[in-house]
């Protein structure tokens, strides 16, 4: 049987300050014998610019990623939040080009969610993990509310060897990254981190994990601020150990 | 706190006041997660819950493809019923339509009901310019008008204000006792407005529904205040957007289940009144029953065929309750009528997207509200399409401690995104340059936009010594 070629598309969050995550993403896709390939062109998925309000700019950016992957299978991202954007929001940015449009549904078509990816295509919900500590689990907005991404990443958490497991108490709630919300109102950003802070440091978890770069910067910079004694993980670095 | 224009683009500074009040956190943190979780319980109990707002999604996008023979068939109705229609295209042309009806039936005094219409016109001040009084009857904008503020939230208007706070407003307006019990200052309430219910020549209310096929004007409560302004008084005006129609009695039934639920968790509010022309003889009720239909922004909102979604909006306030922003600014940060999620796409569209630029910024795009909305107005993605059209309309001046304007920034920013090269030498400078801000791992403060405004709030990690590019080289 021919392994799946399987590329990655690594974030640039994730390849400028987290490279350990596109590593476990690496590491836990060929543990399950997947073949990984890396196109070293790629950078970003354009949202910073889609996000502020600059159509345009996003568009010059996401252009280049539909020529990214025409050699893969599947094209899997450790975010939620660039996979919406590759996945929900890139027909807008080309609709009035019928060429790229059909780039892009062939793209958007093999995009996943790394989490999605495993437990929906392969599915295979227990990749061989073991993590014996108490860790919770942030849903990522663009994850749970674009995607519907919920009960994957709680299922392949569920299944590692010697975790404990605990939900936050409360409803689900932003963590207040929002991209250049971050930026724009730091204030009322910060203010809605502490309260999930608050809400993750009550479940006595010692990590707390997200599939979402930009969600685990924003808290993991109040957490190291604050001298908070909680962790944060991605998901991938979970599933990544043995 | 003023009660007349438009403040939106303070929302930052606004909003921080309100973060740092500790009493107002607590107002809204308590009375949103409170109305948050009736509605999930309202809605557990009914099991066609998702159709129910698929169906009210679908009528009200019928009624904004035709909403001018909606209009028509409403208007034709209302007057076969001896009712009167008046076309207000803009705030001032409501505002001297409801002064002539006043005039006309010598109105000294008005009860009115609760109406965010009558905010949006600014109504009550235009009325006051010509020595008559407005009292407003619902206990919350009661409780508002004696602030003199604005409504705080689209179905709880005094939101934000505690017994306490009331019992000082009280003391001071109406020089009753003080107290903090809710039912006292209830009464008091109830016996200052009882006098204005018997005095006042003329009533004016709001309308949660208008119906087209019979011309009914159809409102919900729990006090009974309107039923009171709109029966007592001998002449009833109802000043409503044009958005407000419904196509027909028999869809009622659908936006009836949504509504209560969806606002306030309850299955119907005490009071729903059907209310379709004046008396006729023989019967108790207003003598007269004037209908404004009020366009202020809306025709415009509907032009565009994406922002046509935020007229289905049947002022619920849930959107509010679940805004984990919201629940953090509070309502008057928005600096207009409408707060919350709704707000921010409405006021733009209603007062002109330069009034009200910031607004669809202060969203971290978390998709609650969309998830709570009866009409399923997909929230997030019209605050999106809005932030492109504040770019590219109203841009914003160079923000604080940056070096160029933001477009400008943007533009760069996807020149070098675009090409790989320009993308890694990037990352090469940025490496080098961190070198002196860089503790450990971590970087405490750095002086320029955007990381600037990124340090105020918490510690940024400094980029890992190899990004992923360079590590593939060792893992491929």
């Amino acid at each position: 049987m021919t392994k799946l070629r399987v590329a990655l598309f690594v974030t640039c969050l994730g390849d400028q300050f987290f490279p350990q995550v596109g590593e476990c993403v690496v590491k836990v896709l060929r543990r399950l014998n997947a073949e990984v390939t890396f196109n070293p062109a790629q950078t970003c998925c354009g949202q910073p610019a889609f996000n502020t309000g600059y159509r345009d700019e996003a568009r010059v950016v996401a252009a280049k990623v539909l020529n990214l992957f025409d050699d893969a299978d599947y094209v899997v991202a450790p975010s939620g939040s660039c996979t919406s954007m590759v996945r929900v929001f890139y027909p807008e940015l080309f609709l009035d080009d019928p060429d790229r449009l059909r780039k892009c549904r062939q793209l958007q078509a093999r995009f996943f969610e790394f989490s999605e990816f495993l437990v929906n295509v392969l599915k295979i919900e227990d990749v061989g993990a073991a993590f014996p500590h108490r860790v919770t689990y942030h849903d990522s907005c663009h994850l749970l509310s674009e995607l519907h991404i919920e009960q994957q990443p709680r299922t392949l958490l569920r299944n590692v060897r010697g975790i404990d497991f605990v939900e936050m108490q409360g409803y689900k709630v932003c963590c207040g990254f929002g991209g250049t919300f971050a930026v724009k109102f730091p204030e009322v950003s910060a203010a809605m981190g502490q309260d999930k802070l608050r809400l993750a440091s009550e479940t006595h978890a010692e990590y707390l994990v997200a599939n979402d770069s930009g969600c685990l910067m924003h808290l993991a910079g109040m957490i190291h601020r604050q001298g908070l004694p909680l962790k944060t993980m991605h998901l991938a670095e979970v599933l990544a150990q043995e | 706190m003023s009660s007349s224009g438009v403040y939106s683009n303070e929302i930052h500074e606004r909003g921080n006041k309100t973060l740092a009040d500790a009493h107002l956190q607590e107002a809204y943190q308590s009375s949103t997660i409170r109305l948050y979780t009736h509605r999930l319980q309202a809605m557990s109990e009914v099991p066609g819950w998702e159709r129910l707002r698929d169906r009210a999604r679908e009528l009200k996008r019928e009624v904004m493809e035709h909403l001018d023979s909606y209009l028509e068939e409403f208007a034709d109705n209302v007057a076969r019923r001896s009712g009167k229609v008046h076309w207000a295209a803009t705030a001032d042309d409501a505002c001297r339509i409801v002064l002539e009806i006043a005039k006309q039936c010598g109105a000294k005094e008005i009860v009115k009901a609760k109406s965010m219409v009558g905010e949006e016109i600014e109504l009550n001040p235009a009325l006051e310019a010509q020595g008559i009084h407005p009292y407003e009857t619902d206990l919350g904008e009661f409780i508002i008008q004696l602030a003199g503020e604005r409504p705080a939230h689209i179905v709880a208007p005094a939101m934000h204000l505690t017994r306490h706070d009331v019992s000082d407003l009280f003391a001071t307006h109406i020089q009753s006792e003080r107290t903090d019990v809710p039912e006292r200052l209830t009464a008091i309430a109830r016996q200052v407005l009882r006098e204005r219910f018997a005095r006042a020549e003329m009533g004016m209310s709001g309308a949660n529904f208008l119906v087209a096929d019979t011309g009914t004007v159809v409102l919900i409560e729990n006090e009974g205040n309107i039923r009171l302004c709109t029966t007592a008084p001998r002449v009833h005006v109802v000043v409503v957007g044009i958005e407000k129609l419904i196509p027909r009695f028999a869809d009622l039934g659908v936006f009836l289940r949504l509504l209560g639920r969806s606002g306030t968790g309850q299955s119907l509010t005490s009071y729903t009144s059907l209310l379709t022309g004046p008396r006729r003889p023989g019967e108790d009720g207003p003598d007269e029953m004037h209908v404004v239909l009020v366009d202020n922004g809306r025709v415009n909102a509907l032009a565009d065929p994406k922002m046509r979604e935020a007229l289905f909006c049947i002022r619920c306030g849930a959107c509010l309750n679940a805004c984990p922003v919201y629940r953090k600014i509070g309502g008057h940060a928005y600096g207009w009528v409408y707060s919350g999620p709704i707000g921010a796409l409405i006021t733009p569209q209603f007062t002109g997207i330069g009034k009200a630029r910031e607004l669809p910024f202060a969203s971290s795009l978390c998709g609650a509200c969309r998830d709570v909305c009866p009409v399923k107005i997909n929230i997030p993605d019209l605050l999106l399409y809005l932030r492109g059209r504040a770019q590219e309309e109203a841009p914003a001046p160079r923000p604080k401690g940056a070096l160029l304007r933001e477009k400008t920034m943007m533009r760069l920013w996807a020149w070098a995104m675009s090409r790989p090269w320009a993308y890694q030498i990037g990352g090469r400078m940025a490496r080098w340059g961190q070198g002196i801000l860089a503790r450990s791992g971590w970087i405490r403060k750095v002086p320029m936009y955007p990381a600037s405004r990124w340090t105020e709030a918490r510690d940024l990690p400094a980029l890992a010594r190899k990004s992923f590019h360079d590590r593939w080289k060792q893992i491929s």
